[in-house]
């Protein structure tokens, strides 16, 4: 009994290493068609579902000049070269060598990368931050330093309760409301890069402004008291001895609340366009990483498929490493 | 001039604080407005394609609840052997920083893993899918919740609990877990709070439907969903409905909560 | 002038309490003496200590009753420091009426710094002066033989009786009249506590000092003149000696001698 009860125990706490694992191995293992085709210069390549006429090596010998510029691109042609072999073995879900076989001299390739959607993320992720940060250390240092404790207590728990509110329902403001409500504002698209950064940016607002609050309770009223007690202002208690004292916790919750919006989806969706374009101006409509992911799934099929758990392998790996550093660098449990 | 710097930064700091707020009390109003004027019997007692969420609601509390049923042993017994069994091994430390980290992975990455293990085999969405994806979200909340609980029981009831000679899985069901009910049940309800409003993991694993549903071996009628599919629909009615929906979910989302934090205090002071 | 402070008939009532945590009390703190405040827990010696810099007031919603008079620098006539209003006032105040708290409260900065910092706050800029200041504030606090090596160190490195020092060196630096200590030595160990002991009776020359302690042969090595406080009222007030040795009040003498508390 004592065992048996041991051993499920012990089971269940592997599960949670088995299901990272398995997330990261199946990702990997589907993704891997893409990975063998468009390599790391995946994630470079600003083209997604281009159809590219494949020039025989031939045509790469023609001058030495032109050999020189495009030796990059000769490269991808031996990829190619390669790679045929490997499909040619695949399944008929290879869409597009069903296609292609039929004529040699007129064969395509589909070209997917994945710069835009990366792009997308981290532009919309930055201005979240830019936008997110100052608001939020603001609530958690009026939460804990300026507002009365009879006003603290409850704007406190609304803040807390307001991290909770499902990432859908920010989108869906910000679609209705936030988005024309900006367009009106800088002018441009109801849905753009801009608009999807700052939706996000509100959306983490309460969940940084909670950590950030917790971070900043850490710090020993004595410890504030004797900097008051020498005659420092509140300003100068809170940028010297406030900050300073709970640094490590306040970036931490920042960190986080960057993985976090890396990996959001919902409040982005509705807001930032889904075209594979770089945002040549903010109020420009782009893409990002989870948001393809969300609306492509049902329309693809092989390769293209392969091309999306690569993505999705991308976005793991990315928010991961972020999150993982909050965790271990900055937040580390006592 | 110190005095004056304090001012203008005791006023910024107000304001900046007032400037969020005012973007989460918008956002909360037009839920509001929105949500309610939609609101009526229909709404409960008809399907989706009869332009209700009856379905909707069961199928998204369905799938979250299963999920919750199969995601609270496997949970607790996780924690249970982290703080009772483990120590303080290098292996346990590493699957506390692991269940740590997968707390805020992204849940559209899950969405995808399920994907590609139960949808892509079985050739089309399905309700276990969702449940599986939910499932994968809030086990590693339940297993922290839970270890951080067990680690508030005092060492000294342990002890006392071994000394009139129960065995240590005595001590731990009986004792150490009754002691931290309290905290693990909070755990367990913001946890379940926090899949029932997920969407990304279920737009390819559950998918929606339109009907009746309790088969969990076919696509799975669910809320959040349908709100993403109903907000962008043409048709003013569908998105009035959109709304409702995004209105009944945040209640239910915000009262779970509340009943969380409630339980939790309760028992506590 | 030989009352550097005079807290006269103070009523204080903690925001939001039914009852007054301090009634009615009376307490002089005579120049360059040491003045000792005892009696048992929670009956109101920090909370009157905390009046005397009016730290208090970091917390809205608390009510003082009554008059605490400081000497003004003429030396000849008081303010009562319940009349201040202004915010640049209070924090004038604060500097000429230093506190130490019961834990050491090292800033997050450096040895130097942690000292520089409240120079700073009172105009001090210049780097020469600072550097005077701190060296000497260290000698006084007797922690400059250990600390002159790491003045650029994370303060949080010392030892608990090193950053008692510190914080001592650090209130010092201000050049106050008054230093309030709030059981300085009930987190350190019976060294550091005996160092500081020492340190106090030396500081005696230049400050007057008003302590807190729950140690009853800490009031009678280093005080001049010992307060016993009771549920929030001052009992007794007189020389050390007569309090320990004849005491007039019962409460006195059964608290002293350990019959209750
Ligand atoms: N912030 C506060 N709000 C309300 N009441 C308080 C507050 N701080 C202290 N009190 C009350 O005031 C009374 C005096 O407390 P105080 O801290 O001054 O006692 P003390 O004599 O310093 O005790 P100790 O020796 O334990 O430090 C106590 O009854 C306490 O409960
Ligand atoms: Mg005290």
């Amino acid at each position: 009994m004592e065992l048996i009860f041991k051993k499920i125990a012990q089971l269940s706490a592997s599960l949670v290493f088995v299901i990272l694992a398995a997330t990261t191995i199946v990702l990997y293992l589907s993704a891997k068609p893409a990975i063998e085709e468009f390599g790391l210069k995946f994630l470079i390549e600003p083209r997604w579902g281009v159809q590219e006429k494949v020039e025989p090596p031939a045509i790469a010998e023609q001058s030495d000049l032109k050999q020189l510029e495009k030796s990059a691109d000769i490269q991808t042609d031996d990829d190619f070269i390669k790679d045929e072999e490997d499909f040619m073995m695949d399944d008929e879900d290879d869409f597009i060598f069903d296609d292609d076989m039929e004529s040699d001299s007129n064969r395509n390739k589909t070209i997917y990368g994945a710069l835009v959607p990366i792009v997308g993320t981290v532009f919309s992720t930055l201005i979240a931050m830019l936008f997110s940060i100052p608001l939020a250390i603001g609530i958690a240092v009026f939460l804990s330093e300026i507002a009365p404790s009879a006003l603290a207590k409850p704007v406190g728990v609304a803040i807390e309760l307001l991290a909770s509110i499902p990432s859908i329902i920010y989108g869906m403001w910000g679609l209705f409301y936030f988005g024309p409500f900006i367009a009106s504002l800088f002018g441009g698209n109801t849905v753009s890069l801009l608009v999807a950064g700052l939706v996000l940016g509100i959306m983490v607002i309460p969940f940084m402004a909670a950590l950030s609050r917790d971070a900043i309770a850490t710090v020993p009223d004595m410890l504030k008291e004797s900097a008051y007690a020498m005659g420092a202002t509140k300003l100068e208690v809170i940028k010297d001895v406030v900050f300073p004292y709970a640094k490590t916790g306040i970036i931490g919750s920042i960190i986080l609340s960057f993985g976090r919006a890396l990996g959001e989806t919902m409040a982005v969706a509705f807001v930032i366009g889904g075209v594979y374009q770089f945002a040549e101006k903010v109020t420009d409509p782009t893409n990002s990483i989870p948001v393809v992911l969300a609306n492509s799934f049902a329309e693809s099929s092989g390769l293209s498929l392969s091309v999306l758990f690569y993505l999705a392998l991308i976005l793991f790996v990315l928010s991961f490493g972020v999150i993982a550093i909050a965790k271990f660098y900055f937040l580390r449990r006592k | 001039m110190r005095l004056i710097l304090n001012r203008i930064f005791l006023i910024f700091s107000t304001f900046a604080a007032l400037v969020g707020l005012f973007f989460l009390g918008w956002i909360l109003f037009t839920l509001c407005v929105k949500g309610l004027s939609g609101l009526s019997l229909d709404v409960f007692t008809k399907d989706l394609i009869n332009g209700g969420l009856r379905n909707v609601i069961v199928g998204q509390m369905m799938m979250s609840g299963v999920a919750t049923m199969i995601g609270i042993p496997v949970g607790i017994l996780a924690g249970i052997y982290l703080q009772e069994y483990g120590g303080n091994s290098k292996t346990t430390e590493f699957i506390r920083d692991l269940s740590d980290v997968m707390m805020s992975a992204p849940s559209i990455v899950v969405g995808t893993f399920v994907y590609a293990i139960v949808v892509v085999p079985t050739g089309h969405t399905t309700g276990w899918a969702g449940v599986l994806a939910l499932f994968i979200l809030m086990v590693p909340i339940i297993v922290r919740t839970t270890d951080d609980m067990l680690k508030l029981v005092p060492i000294e009831l342990r002890e006392a609990g071994i000394a009139i000679g129960a065995s240590k899985y005595h001590v731990t069901m009986n004792i150490v877990v009754r002691y931290a009910k309290a905290g693990i049940l909070t755990g367990i309800l913001l946890a379940f709070a926090r899949v029932v409003g997920e969407t990304a993991p279920l737009i390819y694993t559950s998918g929606s439907s339109e009907f009746w549903s309790t088969d969990l071996t076919d696509t799975f009628p669910s809320l959040t969903v349908s709100i993403y599919n109903l907000a962008t629909m043409p048709d003013d009615n569908l998105v009035q409905l959109g709304w409702t929906g995004a209105f009944l979910l945040t209640a239910m989302v915000l009262i779970i909560n509340l009943l969380g934090r409630y339980s939790g205090k309760k028992k506590r002071s | 002038m030989k009352n550097m402070m005079e807290v006269k008939g103070l009523t204080f009532t903690y925001s939001g309490a039914n009852e007054a945590s301090l009634v009615d009390v009376t307490l002089p703190v005579e120049k360059n003496k040491v003045t000792a405040l005892i009696g048992p827990s929670g009956c109101g010696k920090s909370t009157l200590l905390r009046g005397m810099n009016r730290i208090h007031d970091l917390y809205p919603g608390h009510t003082y009753e009554g008059v605490i008079n400081l000497l003004n620098t003429d030396g000849k006539s008081y303010t009562n420091i319940l009349d201040i209003k202004k915010e640049a006032e209070l924090i004038r105040l604060r500097q000429r009426v230093g506190m130490i708290f019961q834990k050491p409260t090292p800033f997050p900065m450096t040895i130097f710094e942690n000292i520089a910092y409240g120079l700073r706050l009172s105009g001090i800029k210049n780097k020469a002066d600072l550097k005077d200041i701190v060296e000497q504030s260290l000698r006084d606090a007797a922690l400059w033989n250990e600390a002159k090596d790491r003045l650029d160190h994370d303060a949080r490195g010392l030892s608990g009786g090193q950053q008692q020092r510190l914080c001592i060196a650090r209130a010092i630096a201000l050049k106050p009249e008054v230093i309030l200590f709030d059981e300085p030595t009930s987190a350190l160990d019976p060294i550091s506590t005996l160092a500081i002991e020492e340190m106090i009776s030396v500081l005696r020359e230049k400050y007057s000092i008003c302590i807190v302690t729950h140690n009853m042969q800490q009031a009678a090595r280093i005080s001049d003149f010992t307060g016993f406080m009771y549920l929030g009222e001052m009992i007794e007030y007189d020389q050390t000696d007569t309090i320990f040795m004849k005491p007039s009040k019962k409460q006195t003498e059964d608290y002293i001698s350990g019959r209750f508390g």
